[in-house]
């Protein structure tokens, strides 16, 4: 009845030994790959045929890739369109660790901070050597805002300055807490509806409530779950209009 | 339930001791092992989505509004082709309506005259006989009058010779009754 216990790393294969680090495939890897599996057959088997008129999965699959396209060009231009793959797989990749995450007994990856930081720093990462590379010392123009008088420009240079580099901590801890919070708040009403299930009739009118809720609390969490991913995605997206034009 | 029944058997977390069962989204030791089935994952996810499932899905796209471009095109290009049909049509029928419309003009005019020409010539002929009519009138009644002179002449020279006895001379006669008509 531990709520932590869900997030508990498994090694279900121990494979290599380095240091004193064991490196085995755990139950985090083996949702990873179910996930992987998941996103190919999606985007790679439903669209094998190519068909004029698409079939249902196929026009799923045709969906997300408008949506994430609309969404990354309206967010940072056409420009932008050359980190489509980027966002693109950060998206589904978080969406479907999310709601994967949703169904009883499975692990829910996205609620391992490492993970999430893994992919705030990707973002971070590619912003600044993007930046740098495209635009060279132009790219700290990003911290200097126009039309400022020159009297609060340090001042403001400052914020500029510690809210960019507050961004992957932003952007990972509330992708990480959202999940982690939802699935805590779900295992303890779950563990109530089985602790009063134990106590006879009376217990079993009292686990009513918390079953309710339960039940109403795994439908926000889908909610919460797509649209996390979808926050993910848009930050990334807003992140790396930064990379593209600093000007701003 | 199911979980906790599974804890006992879960005899494979040796681990556990050794990570101290701390928090286990914040057990450092788990960190490395979790990094890198991400990245390599993660990679996979990413080669596989921009190598081949992006430009895939892209192509389809890109292929069906390339095919409803065409198709719309192709639609306007009958629809101005009936459109052309039917001004062409049309103005096949007004030119047809204005031919009609001449050749009726004509053929009436013709008409016209060949009737006013006709008149003409039965007009001519009509006045011809009136004037031979005349004519013939005429010779009637000079002779009728001739005629009458010499009636008149004879009753005279009879009416005379009664009276007087002496059959009175021809040109005397004449002469008299010339008088007498003329007054």
């Amino acid at each position: 009845m531990d709520p932590i216990h869900q997030f508990e790393i498994k090694n279900l294969l121990p494979i290599i030994r380095i240091g004193g680090t064991e490196i085995a495939f755990t139950n985090s890897a083996l949702f990873m790959l179910i996930a992987l599996a998941l996103i190919l057959a999606l985007m790679l088997g439903a669209t094998r045929s190519r068909a004029l008129v698409p079939g249902r999965l196929q026009a799923t699959a045709e969906m997300v890739y408008e949506f994430v396209a609309d969404t990354l060009r309206s967010s940072a231009g056409q420009e932008g369109m050359k980190f489509f793959p980027l966002v693109f797989s950060i998206f589904v990749f978080i969406l479907v660790l999310n709601v994967i995450g949703i169904i009883p007994y499975a692990f829910t990856v996205t609620s391992h901070i490492i993970i999430t930081v893994a992919f705030a720093l990707l973002v971070f990462l590619t912003v600044v050597i993007y930046g740098f590379w495209r635009h060279g010392l132009r790219f700290l123009k990003l911290f200097v805002p126009s039309g400022i008088p020159i009297y609060i420009l340090p001042l403001v240079t400052a914020i500029e300055v510690m809210s960019f580099f507050s961004r992957p901590v932003s952007h990972s801890v509330r992708l990480f807490a959202n999940m982690l919070a939802g699935h805590i708040t779900l295992k303890v009403f779950g563990g109530f509806v089985v602790m009063l299930g134990g106590l006879g009739l009376l217990g079993w009118l009292g686990a009513a409530l918390p079953l309710a809720l339960t039940t109403v609390l795994t439908a926000l969490e889908l909610l919460v779950a797509l649209l996390q991913a979808y926050v993910f995605a848009i930050l990334t997206c807003i992140y790396l209009n930064d990379a593209v034009h600093p000007g701003h | 339930m199911a979980q906790n029944s599974a804890e006992p058997v879960g005899s494979v977390e040796v681990p556990a001791s050794e990570h101290g069962r701390g928090f286990p989204p914040f057990n450092t030791e788990t960190f490395v092992s979790q990094l890198l089935w991400l990245a390599l994952i993660f990679l996979a996810l990413y080669l596989l989505m921009s190598r081949i499932a992006l430009p895939r899905v892209g192509s389809i796209l890109e292929a069906r509004r390339q095919r409803i471009k065409d198709d719309l095109a192709e639609a306007q290009r009958f629809k101005d082709a009936s459109d052309a049909a039917i001004a062409a049509h049309e103005k096949a029928l007004a030119e047809a309506r204005a031919r009609a419309q001449t050749l009726a003009n004509e053929t009436r005019a013709k008409a016209t005259a060949a009737a006013e020409a006709r008149r003409k010539e039965v007009d001519a002929k009509l006045r011809a006989r009136i004037t031979e009519a005349e004519k013939a009138i005429a010779g009637t009644r000079s002779a009728a009058l001739a005629n009458v002179r010499s009636i008149a002449g004879e009753a005279a020279a009879a009416i005379v010779e009664r009276l007087t006895g002496i059959a009175p001379a021809t040109e005397e006669v004449g002469q008299a009754v010339s008088n007498a008509i003329k007054r």
